[in-house]
């Protein structure tokens, strides 16, 4: 019982799973006020976007296939902050990898699917990765702020797309009526899991991204650097480790997942490429990351509650009227509340508890060592820890 | 000369200020009378700054009384202290750089009808100032355009401009040519004449003798003297400063130092202003030698170490390892090719509290056999070798999982030490290696740097703590505004000699 | 694409193109560039970044347009803009100032936050309505002066944002360069420990600016809703507060730059249009994508580091 309670009010157990859920059910709190003020039923609204993404007829396998790009966009987002990069380009990475992708897709012919799909993927990371890897280099050589480069850069990716696209630009379909991209051939799309419903095969490989992201992360070089420049690049810097190239390479595995990501989705679900392309899902990625603490294995659990807030919005707008912009609500009160531990601390008074050992083959920092200070909340804090 | 009251200017009664384990401030009584120069003297660490930012109101103190002018007052920050009348001169200006030197000096004490600021009166005011006290400086001259000299006339004028009546010098020459120190004097000695009392913190003697009234020594926290030039000289001064000998003495055998394994030639290099923090040095250390770099912190040892383990460029100059040019070799490459550093502070760039233990003491061969295959980590071999180390060096963790924060400052010293002696370096640079640290641990430390001395390892010891340099160190050299002044040996390593070099007065 | 540029005859393409009318287009169009660009000068020169400008128009619009639509009142639409901008950006005030997120975040959070917020309200009140809008902003003469060649139909015949627009340019740069607020503002953005040991109170001169720049955002969303369409639509502000942001950098954070910076901006965009009219074949989404490649040359050049107010972003706790 003792050791029950002990586990309960340890701080990795506070850290890893109490915050990230009671900053969920703020958030739910916080978008329940805003539907009662605009005068529906915070019950009907959130009993038909639970409808929506679960019980309704294919609402399941909807779900998942809004899930996946998340996992991607997530992981990739995650593999920033722990190294104290806030890449708020995914949005224009995901475009990237999925202009690339698409390309391959209608412009490869001839190719066995089992050519073709990996050679898109490719594409599609390269693409993100291409984009990503801009700003990277500008941080580590003019050490220009990741967040004004990247956000400039989405607009410069979403402002691209529509010329390729838009009025039979380069890349569209010159027979269609509405602007888009060609369909792709019949061997790049993704094969369908289950037959029936849209769930395509990007899922198994956004399954296998997880424990790969882990890995890198806890168990190669690469991660442990990438995880000593997040936590103290100065220490790391004397230490002998290049605090530029991580930068740099981080930056890259963050575009090339967004990328991936992007391609996934022309390659699994649209099967050609519309040229307004996302909701936002860049940017929901962000709550993602960190709802899940940059934890690889928690982006899974983060990533399917997202996607089961996007699929299930849907139809909480057609039956209540709520606009499904509400989960936005939700995500920034999340985001709030993982991003400001004073806050949580001042709004329950919550005490400060003993740091609890930490195994080095876990990934880095379920637990942070440190006794609670009040130090500005770092990215690399938050992230991290 | 002083006034017509009998109360003194500043009176403090038991000040006391403690952070964390550290007693800064130990019952300190001060007196310092009106038109008088009250010199503040004592080593790094000995108490004067905390004492001077509890006068200010930077600081609370956690016991003691403040009489000014007769009357007891609290401060609880810098505009109680300013209102009072006490000014404060920092060591590091408070300077706002693109701003002009008028609107810097009238900043928070701006008169202005309406909001809008008459910016050419300003300028008239401030420089009628400036000429009254002999403080000449251009009024829309941009501070960050001024020498260091300019800037700090500005820093006074400041103080003057609110009505200083009690000024306070934080060590004021440390950034000055003995020309412009000089000019200073003058302008002290002309502010006394008017009545203003000064307060002067500094750790060198000449000044001190060509300048103060009267002298309060202070050390690890406490009074130690209240004296005069008159009835103190420097000598007397250096022995109050740096305190009679230590208890803590390691027992070494004489060094047998064999070939030169670290040359520092012509040395020069710029701190992060872009001004000379090294100053031409050069130095050598053999194989099998201590030799420590005594000095007052500031001096430029910071740069000088970071110059020698490459994470800063110098400016002219070479560094060599052995038979190879090291210079503008990168801080891997330097660390690899056989030089282990421990840096001054544990805490950014010593290690990562927030990694495990034995992640720290990997933290520069994590990528390397044994610890790593390609890009696989082996972490049974790092397991190992931490279980190693914390033998070795009697860490107390609860285990190489351990998250270092989590253990107490020596613990965390001696893992850092631990790393880097593990890796069989050549040479150890080891910068202020024990401060912050409990007395075993220091122990520890400093005897496993005299065994792998030894063993033939080359080890340049930079720390302010002059014990600490004076048992470990088989020369001493002696650092003063980035030059070396003296390189001694055996009978001449005498602690008040030193200390006098080390102040700049002999 | 290129031989359509070339071929074109310069001359033609200066009657054509009718630079007067181009020139008021480009004013109007800079109007909420350039209010949400002096919000960012004010804010960061204290020390708080600010990329919450966009969710502040956003949001600003929205409020701004409600409140005017329910008192057929564009005064009253227009304050409740204000007041709305003032009061979001002190939420993103006292998450970064008080409870210490990063400044970043915070911004980030307002913006998503409006979004969502905008979106909900706008479906549940606003979209199905048929009730008449409240109009947009007259345009005001000012006489005399309107009727100068060139500078009159350009500066003299504009809406009251616009008007006030111009006004600020001036009067903030007055505030930051020859006030007390403004020399203490940006002290504490340049070296708040210097501010503090000077007496000022560097968190009281964060809390104003943020909140003036909260009010400086929200005439900003205005345009969009009250003058512009006299409408609000979802996403109507398109990334302006960006593009602002980017100007407040181009302009080196100060007023009179980040106001010709936004004309710069505006510029590439009207005349993308009109070149796009005259059937020269230049791919419109290129001239708009310069704000955003000069920002980012702007900021990876020596220049953004060293002109930004140097303890910007950085929170700042007393000793």
């Amino acid at each position: 019982m003792e050791a029950v309670g002990g586990l309960l009010t340890s701080r990795r157990f506070r850290d890893a799973v109490l915050l990230p859920v009671i900053s969920l059910l703020c958030g739910f709190a916080v978008a329940s006020i805003v539907v009662v003020l605009s005068g529906a039923n915070p019950i009907d609204a959130f009993g038909s976007l639970f409808q929506g993404a679960f019980t309704n007829r294919h609402a399941v396998p909807e779900t998942l296939i809004a899930t996946i790009p998340y996992i991607f966009l997530g992981l990739g987002v995650a593999v920033g902050f722990r190294a104290g990069l806030f890449n708020i380009g995914a949005e224009g990475q995901f475009y990237l990898g999925a202009v690339f992708g698409v390309f391959v897709g209608f412009n490869l012919h001839g190719l066995p699917g089992i050519v073709h799909i990996p050679v898109a993927f490719l594409a599609g990371m390269f693409g993100g990765f291409l984009w990503a890897s801009i700003p990277g280099v500008l941080k580590a050589r003019f050490g220009a702020h990741e967040v004004i480069t990247t956000i400039m850069l989405n607009y410069v990716a979403f402002l691209l797309t529509d010329y390729l696209i838009n009025n039979k630009g380069p890349l569209a379909d010159k027979h269609a009526t509405a602007p888009k991209t060609p369909f792709i051939d019949p061997t790049a799309q993704l094969p369908l899991l289950l037959p029936g419903s849209r769930l395509h095969m990007g899922l198994i490989l956004a399954l296998l991204a997880v424990p790969l992201v882990w890995f890198l992360l806890a168990r190669t070089t690469i991660g442990f650097r990438i995880r000593a420049v997040g936590l103290n690049a100065s220490a790391a810097r004397a230490a002998g480790i290049s605090v530029g190239w991580t930068l740099v390479t981080v930056m890259g595995i963050s575009g090339a997942m967004a990328g991936l990501a992007g391609a996934d989705e022309v390659l699994g679900v649209s099967h050609f490429m519309p040229p307004s392309f996302s909701v936002g899902y860049g940017f929901d990625a962000i709550a993602v990351a960190l709802l899940a603490r940059s934890n690889p294995w928690a982006i899974l659990p983060s990533a399917f509650l997202f996607g089961a807030m996007r699929s299930g919005a849907g139809f909480m707008q057609l039956v209540t009227g709520v606009s499904a912009d509400l989960i936005s609500i939700v995500q920034a009160t999340v985001i709030t509340f993982v991003a400001a531990p004073l806050l949580v601390r001042w709004i329950f008074r919550l005490r400060e508890v003993p740091a609890a050992p930490v195994h080095i083959a876990e990934v880095g920092g379920l637990g942070a060592a440190a006794t609670g200070s009040v130090a500005p909340t770092t990215l690399e804090e938050t992230a991290s820890s | 000369m002083g006034r017509d009251g009998d109360a003194p200017a500043l009176s403090l009664h038991g000040i006391v200020k403690t952070y964390g384990p550290v007693r800064a401030n130990d019952g300190v009584d001060l007196e310092v009378r009106w038109g008088e120069v009250h010199a503040l003297l004592g080593e790094n660490g000995a108490g004067k700054s905390t004492l001077m930012n509890v006068v200010y109101g930077l600081t609370r103190p956690d016991a003691g009384e403040i009489v000014f002018d007769g009357r007891p007052v609290t401060i609880s920050g810098p505009t109680d202290a300013i209102r009072l009348g006490i000014g404060m001169v920092h060591q590091h200006f408070m300077l706002i750089p693109p701003l002009t030197v008028a609107e810097n000096v009238i900043l928070g004490h701006e008169t202005a009808r309406s909001g809008l600021m008459d910016l050419a009166e300003a300028r008239a005011e401030v420089g009628d100032l400036a000429r009254r006290h002999g403080l000449e400086v251009d009024p829309a001259a941009r501070a960050q355009d001024l020498s260091v000299g300019l800037q700090q006339r500005v820093e006074i004028l400041k103080a003057l401009y609110r009505g200083a009546r009690l000024l306070i010098l934080d060590e004021p020459t440390s950034v000055l040519t003995p020309q412009e120190a000089e000019r200073l004097f003058d302008v002290i000695r002309s502010l006394t004449a008017q009545g203003t009392a000064v307060i002067f913190i500094t750790h060198k003697l000449g000044e001190v003798m060509a300048v103060a009234d009267r002298i309060t020594v202070m050390r690890r926290g406490q009074v130690v003297a209240d004296t005069t030039p008159a009835e103190s000289g420097p000598p007397d001064l250096a022995r109050l400063m740096v305190g009679r000998p230590v208890l803590l003495r390691v027992d070494k055998k004489p060094a047998r130092p064999g070939a030169a394994l670290l040359r520092l030639e012509g040395l020069r290099v710029d701190d992060d202003r872009h001004q000379p923090a090294v100053d031409g040095v050069d130095l050598e250390v053999r194989a099998g030698e201590i030799v420590g770099l005594a000095g007052v912190e500031g001096n430029g040892q910071e740069e000088l170490v970071e110059a020698i383990v490459g994470l800063r460029s110098p400016r002219s100059g070479r560094v060599v390892l052995g038979t190879q040019d090291v210079t503008r070799l990168g801080t891997r490459r330097t660390l690899h090719a056989g030089v282990s550093f421990i840096p001054a502070d544990r805490h950014r760039m010593g290690a990562i509290l927030e990694l495990a233990v034995a992640d720290n003491l990997v933290l520069s061969d994590y990528d390397r056999p044994p610890f790593a295959r390609g890009i696989l980590r082996r972490f049974q071999a790092v397991w190992e070798y931490a279980l190693k180390a914390i033998k070795a060096f009697d860490i107390r963790t609860e285990g190489p999982a351990q998250p270092l924060g989590s253990l107490s400052g020596g613990n965390q010293q001696k893992l850092v030490v631990a790393r880097e002696l593990s890796t069989d370096p050549r040479v150890l640079v080891a910068s202020q290696p024990t401060r912050g640290v409990d007395v075993g641990s220091i122990e520890f430390i400093h005897r496993q740097i005299v065994a792998r001395r030894d063993q033939g390892l080359a080890v340049l010891l930079v720390s302010s703590e002059l014990d600490e340099v004076l048992s470990l160190a088989d020369r001493v050299a002696v650092i003063y505004r980035g030059r070396i002044v003296a390189v001694l040996e055996g009978d001449a390593v005498e602690r008040e000699r030193i200390g006098l070099m080390m102040a700049g007065a002999a | 694409m290129s031989s359509g540029l070339l071929a074109v005859n310069l001359q033609q393409l200066f009657r054509q193109v009718d630079l007067l009318s181009l020139a008021t287009l480009t004013i109007v169009t800079a109007t909420p560039l350039t209010l949400a660009a002096l919000g960012g000068v004010m804010c960061e020169r204290s020390g708080v970044i600010n990329i919450a400008l966009e969710g502040i128009m956003l949001t600003t619009a929205f409020v701004g347009f409600v409140a005017a639509l329910v008192t057929h009142n564009l005064a009253v639409g227009l304050l409740a803009a204000l007041v709305s901008g003032m009061l979001i950006a002190a939420l993103h005030a006292v998450l970064s100032i008080e409870f210490l997120v990063d400044q970043i975040v915070s911004g980030t959070v307002i913006n998503i936050l409006a979004l969502g917020i905008t979106g909900v309200f706008y479906r549940t009140f606003l979209q199905q309505q048929n009730v008449k809008g409240p109009g947009t902003l007259p345009v005001w003469r000012i006489p005399l002066l309107s009727d100068i060649p060139w500078a009159g139909p350009i500066f003299f015949r504009n809406q009251g944002v616009t008007y006030a627009m111009l006004v600020l340019v001036v009067v903030v740069h007055i505030i930051l360069f020859n006030t007390v607020w403004g020399l203490r503002t940006r002290a504490c953005g340049e070296h708040p420990l210097a501010a503090d040991t000077a007496g000022i109170n560097v968190k009281l001169v964060r809390y104003v600016n943020v909140i003036a720049s909260g009010a400086l955002g929200g005439l900003g969303g205005s345009y969009f809703s009250l003058q512009q369409i006299g409408n609000f639509l979802p996403g109507i502000t398109g990334g302006r507060g960006f593009i602002a942001l980017a100007a407040m950098i181009f302009g080196k954070w100060t007023p009179i730059g980040a106001f010709l910076a936004s004309l710069l901006f505006a510029g590439a965009d009207t005349v993308g249009v009109r070149l796009q009219y005259l059937g020269v074949r230049l791919p419109t989404q290129f001239l708009s994508m310069l704000p955003y490649v000069l920002t980012i040359v702007v900021v990876a050049g020596a220049m953004g580091r060293a002109i930004a107010p140097a303890a910007v972003g950085r929170p700042y706790r007393k000793a």
